[in-house]
């Protein structure tokens, strides 16, 4: 019982952590990758290939004055960003790294992961009212706009996977794939949640709420120091929430030849979405903001209907001979 | 979604594009022989300063960061007494270059004159005199001038004629 417990608060750690390493490091990664594909360098200056512009950064940010607007409201102005960063950190809790290694196996897992990152939407949208700026206010609205319409599609594309696996479970959804790969036969149902899902961490091409060629930073304008590093790690562990919740509904999770741990084929087909994500970015504009939502509502949401239609038509019919 | 796909393609293909970056302080790229930078003062082929003090460089500088002080040796030849440029407010337009008579201003292929402290950026006399003589090598303005100096009269200078003799009627 008690090995259990430190097992468990080991893994928690490790999570916790590994996450917290890495979301900076997507900074660097990031900036190398865009210059990359921009025929650039990128940061190459400190430390081998430039990562130590990571700890350049984060001490940057640490020392920058840390200002309050006088109009704003302090106290919601002061946790909002403490929001975005504990709710994705949550959904972690419920992502299977490898057998085994995972903070807590709910059977409502996906239910949790969906519920966790809508409470993300508090942050933009606290962070953008208690500016009291315009813009941050702006950028809030349509930060609440585009993610309450993405997140409807966004659980009803992933239903295909859950009506296939028959459960919520993260865990028993990688098992059940471990014949096929559940981007096989839900295909649309990952390209839909895919696409909400890069709307979810409001990235780009859907950084609506930051816009900063419309409305300066959006619901961050007013931010600095570490409250905006907060707002900033916060989307790198959303790009990494994304892409290991991709990885375990559509491409099998830990599963993958034995010639590699499964922690590793985790880590691997992880990393490939995140460089996705970036690449994304590199490639395609910013639609406008009527275009975001004509998109969503008219385009994907029925089309996730039919997706989540045919799939449970499919398999009721099979359980049926 | 076609051109979506055709896009991010196109973009993942410049993974293997060549950089259009120049590592600049380890790596230089070529300036132009024409590229104005830091102005210096020539010398003329015999060593002597170029420079004659006429102002018109003071007086075409839109910025007012050119200042000098003429005077005249005991051969006639004229010099700046002190010739003073102020690099901080020096736009580099090269309009001294284009208004000196005598080619002593030149602007050179050189910008790397970056100072921690703003008055270094004030440029004397010696720093600014070159041993050489820049852009037009032999020319020399006293040897062109019809002006006489001690050890040259009127009318000894290159392709000049001796001067006429006004009181005389004869051809």
């Amino acid at each position: 019982m008690d090995s259990e417990v430190t097992d468990r608060l080991l893994i928690i750690a490790g999570v916790l952590a590994g996450l917290l390493i890495v979301a900076p490091g997507l900074i660097w990664l990031e900036r190398r990758l865009l210059a990359l594909w921009q025929d650039r360098y990128g940061p190459n200056r400190a430390g081998p290939f430039g990562v130590l512009i990571v700890l350049a950064d984060t001490i940057k940010l640490f020392f920058k004055e840390d200002w309050i607007p006088p109009f704003a409201d302090k106290f919601v102005f002061v946790i909002a960003p403490g929001i975005v960063a504990a709710t994705v950190l949550l959904s972690f809790v419920v992502i299977p790294f490898a057998p085994g290694v995972m903070v807590s196996d709910l059977n409502i897992g996906i239910l949790f992961f969906l519920a966790m990152s809508s409470l993300g939407a508090y942050s933009i949208i606290l962070g953008g009212w208690a500016s009291n700026n315009k813009y941050a206010l702006l950028g809030a609205m349509r930060g609440a706009a585009q993610m309450i319409s993405y997140e409807v599609f966004m659980g009803l594309s992933l239903m295909g996977v859950v009506i296939m696996a028959g459960s919520l479970s993260l865990n028993t959804i990688v098992e059940a794939q471990r014949s096929m790969w559940f981007v096989v036969p839900q295909f649309v149902g990952f390209v839909i949640f895919f696409i909400a899902g890069i709307a979810e961490t409001h990235r780009l091409p859907f950084d609506i709420p930051e816009a900063e060629s419309e409305i300066i930073a959006g619901f961050h304008s007013e931010y600095s120091g570490m409250k905006f590093g907060l707002f900033f790690v916060g989307e790198y562990l959303g790009i990494i929430l994304i892409s290991s919740v991709v990885v375990c509904l559509y491409f099998g999770g830990w599963l993958g030849p034995a010639f590699l741990p499964p922690l590793v084929w985790f880590i691997i087909k992880t990393f490939g979405f995140i460089c996705l994500f970036i690449l994304l970015r590199a490639s395609l504009p910013r639609p406008r903001y009527d275009q975001l939502m004509e998109y969503g509502w008219k385009i994907l949401l029925p089309l996730t209907l039919v997706n989540l239609l045919v799939t449970a038509a499919i398999v009721l019919s099979m359980k049926g001979t | 979604m076609l051109s979506i796909i055709r896009t991010m393609w196109i973009t993942f293909m410049h993974m293997f594009h060549k950089r259009e970056t120049v590592q600049y302080p380890e790596q230089k790229n070529k300036l132009s022989t024409r590229w104005r930078g830091r102005i210096v003062l020539t010398r003329d082929p015999d060593m002597g300063e170029r420079c004659v003090g006429c102002y018109l460089c003071a007086a075409a500088c839109p910025v007012d960061c050119i200042s000098l002080q003429a005077a005249e040796d005991e051969h006639g030849r004229r010099y700046p007494e002190f010739f003073r440029i102020n690099f901080s407010r020096c736009i580099f337009c090269g309009y001294c270059e284009e208004a000196c008579p005598t080619y002593a201003i030149q602007l050179i292929p050189d910008f790397e004159m970056g100072e921690y402290n703003r008055q270094n950026l004030v440029y004397e006399k010696h720093e600014l005199l070159i041993n050489g003589q820049g852009k037009y090598p032999g020319y020399n303005y006293y040897n062109i001038a019809g002006l006489a100096i001690k050890g040259k009269g009127k009318g000894e200078a290159e392709n000049e004629e001796p001067p006429v003799d006004v009181k005389s009627l004869l051809p």
